[in-house]
């Protein structure tokens, strides 16, 4: 007779496993994979799986003219178009010393923070989603669609607009852009209020949210996590105070700092932040100068040889181009340092020892974009 | 700390680092046995403490490889470009930087990916982006591709 060996079976709570948050998952926001190692329902460790989006952009710039570039940044993160086709444009200008028309200047800010309000808008949206208020969602996306609206008009398109070009814009604004735009920050002053009932002062939301994903600040310099994630640890790294381009240095705002370092404080630092741009936006709308809306700039565009770097503080963070050029009408090398991907660095960090429906909230507070990663 | 001053500093941890002319930054390459050494003194000392690493990125300069590391200090504000190179194009490897600054883990595994260019005693040197068994190294300038990359 065979003897019958019993190996004992370690009770789930023991044993370590591992599951595929991804590369297809809500919560992941794109096609990201997070292979997560879990010992009952804890996170013991994760590891990101990057590359399922990955469209060699850097490379392919080095095939480009600088105009061209900036129809490639759009499509980076997808939802900060407009200010990082704003990095290609200072790259460019900054490096010919072209002085761009003040108008330019004008309509390029609030541009930027329209654009970052529509992003925090679809961030608040599927974040509510992630922790389970499926209204945020909706209510998220209707005022949004007024941004759109707005762009849709000025610029032709609602989406991936590559508005701006190297000395000005692609065209004028339309005549009725700055009565919209005021109509658009009148109904949004009364729904923000809607925002912060739903979700801000919601019980269910607060616990859920609070004291998980901490992060201090010397770790978030450490891992570069920049943006309103790391000004939620209390880290003053806003590329608008610290090294101000367009018109960020004549017009007023706060940098808007939480010391808390959890995942409220990050979500605290978006909601303020939205209403700075707003902020921002009404000391410019009505004083837009009369002038040409690009400057002349020559056909053929080519910067001297030599190093460049621009820094924006785009939508996530601090966007970074660093380009070498030879001279030629295309870069000898363009890299796009992009703030998702340095945010994605400390998601295993933080969410150790965590459950893992903590880790949905945390990496929605990270407000990760995977094309930002993945370029 | 003011530019001249930082000049001198650099120049005082490494003699050997060469001064290269740039408009937006103090640049410097650094000798590569040196590099390690040099980041962990320039970020540790209280008066130059580049705690933020805001950008690391690798090219091919066409004769070397090399990697640029953009340092900033988030207290005293100023920044400083550091570079090393290798004309090792079969095998070229760097110390890592990830123990001075955890962001240099990602860039650093995005480097091999594209660049090939390994980096010493880094806790998870992967392919990143790029299936593991991809031959080849994309963003070197004699990488052929005759598949996916199309020549006008």
């Amino acid at each position: 007779m065979k003897e019958v060996i019993h190996t004992p079976v370690p009770s789930v709570e023991e044993e370590e496993y591992h599951i595929n948050m991804g590369p297809q998952h809500p919560s992941t926001h794109g096609v990201l994979r997070l292979v997560v190692t879990l010992q009952g329902e804890i996170v013991m460790k994760l590891k990101p799986h990057c590359g399922y989006i990955h469209r060699g952009m850097e490379k392919m710039c080095e095939k480009d003219t600088y105009p061209q570039i900036i129809h490639l940044t759009d499509r980076m993160d997808y939802l900060s178009m407009h200010i990082n086709n704003h990095a290609v444009c200072l790259l460019v200008e900054n490096a010919l010393q072209i002085e761009v028309p003040e108008r330019v200047k004008y309509i390029r800010t609030i541009m930027d923070e329209l654009c970052r309000i529509q992003s925090h808008q679809l961030w608040w949206a599927s974040f509510g989603m992630d922790l389970g208020g499926l209204t945020c969602f909706f209510y998220g996306l209707r005022d949004r669609e007024k941004i759109l609206d707005i762009w849709e008009e000025s610029t032709g398109a609602r989406f991936l607009q590559s508005y701006y070009t190297p000395g000005g814009l692609m065209w004028d604004i339309h005549p009725d852009f700055q009565k919209h735009t005021k109509e658009f920050l009148k109904y949004f002053k009364k729904k923000i209020r809607d925002y912060e009932k739903i979700l801000s002062g919601n019980v269910i939301f607060r616990e859920r949210s609070r004291n998980i994903g901490l992060m201090t600040k010397e770790e978030a310099i450490s891992y570069g996590v920049t943006g309103p994630s790391g000004r939620g640890s209390g880290w003053s790294c806003d590329v608008r105070k610290h090294h101000p381009y367009a018109l960020y240095d004549k017009v007023e705002f706060k940098e808007i700092l939480y010391q808390e370092g959890d995942t409220l404080a990050r979500y605290m630092v978006r909601m303020d932040e939205m209403y700075e741009s707003m902020h921002i936006i009404e000391q410019l709308i009505d004083n837009i100068p009369e002038g040409d809306f690009s400057a002349k700039m020559k056909a053929v565009i080519k910067l001297p040889a030599g190093e460049y770097y621009q820094r924006v503080e785009s939508a996530r963070g601090d966007l970074g181009i660093y380009c070498i050029s030879d001279g030629n009408k295309t870069p000898y090398r363009m890299k796009f340092r992009t703030p998702s991907f340095s945010n994605l660095s400390i998601l295993d960090h933080i969410s150790r020892n965590l459950k893992i429906a903590d880790l949905v909230a945390i990496g929605g507070s990270l407000d990760l974009v995977i094309p930002d990663i993945d370029r | 700390m003011d530019l001249e001053k930082l000049k001198e500093r650099v120049l005082t941890l490494v003699p050997e680092a060469e001064f290269e002319e740039n408009k937006q930054f103090v640049t410097f390459f650094v000798p590569a046995g040196k590099l390690h050494v040099t980041t962990m003194r320039l970020k540790d000392d209280e008066d130059t403490a580049f705690d933020y690493l805001f950008c690391q990125s690798g090219t091919d300069m066409g004769k070397y490889l090399m990697v640029v590391y953009h340092l900033e200090s988030t207290k005293l504000g100023h920044a400083i470009v550091l570079k090393v190179k290798t004309e090792d194009r079969e095998n070229p490897a760097f110390d890592t930087v990830c123990d001075i600054w955890r962001t240099a883990e990602f860039h650093e595994r995005e480097i091999f990916d594209l660049l090939g260019i390994r980096f010493n005693n880094h806790p998870d040197l992967r392919r990143l982006f790029l299936d593991e068994n991809w031959v080849g190294y994309p963003l070197r300038k004699d990488y052929k591709d005759e598949v996916n990359i199309v020549e006008f």
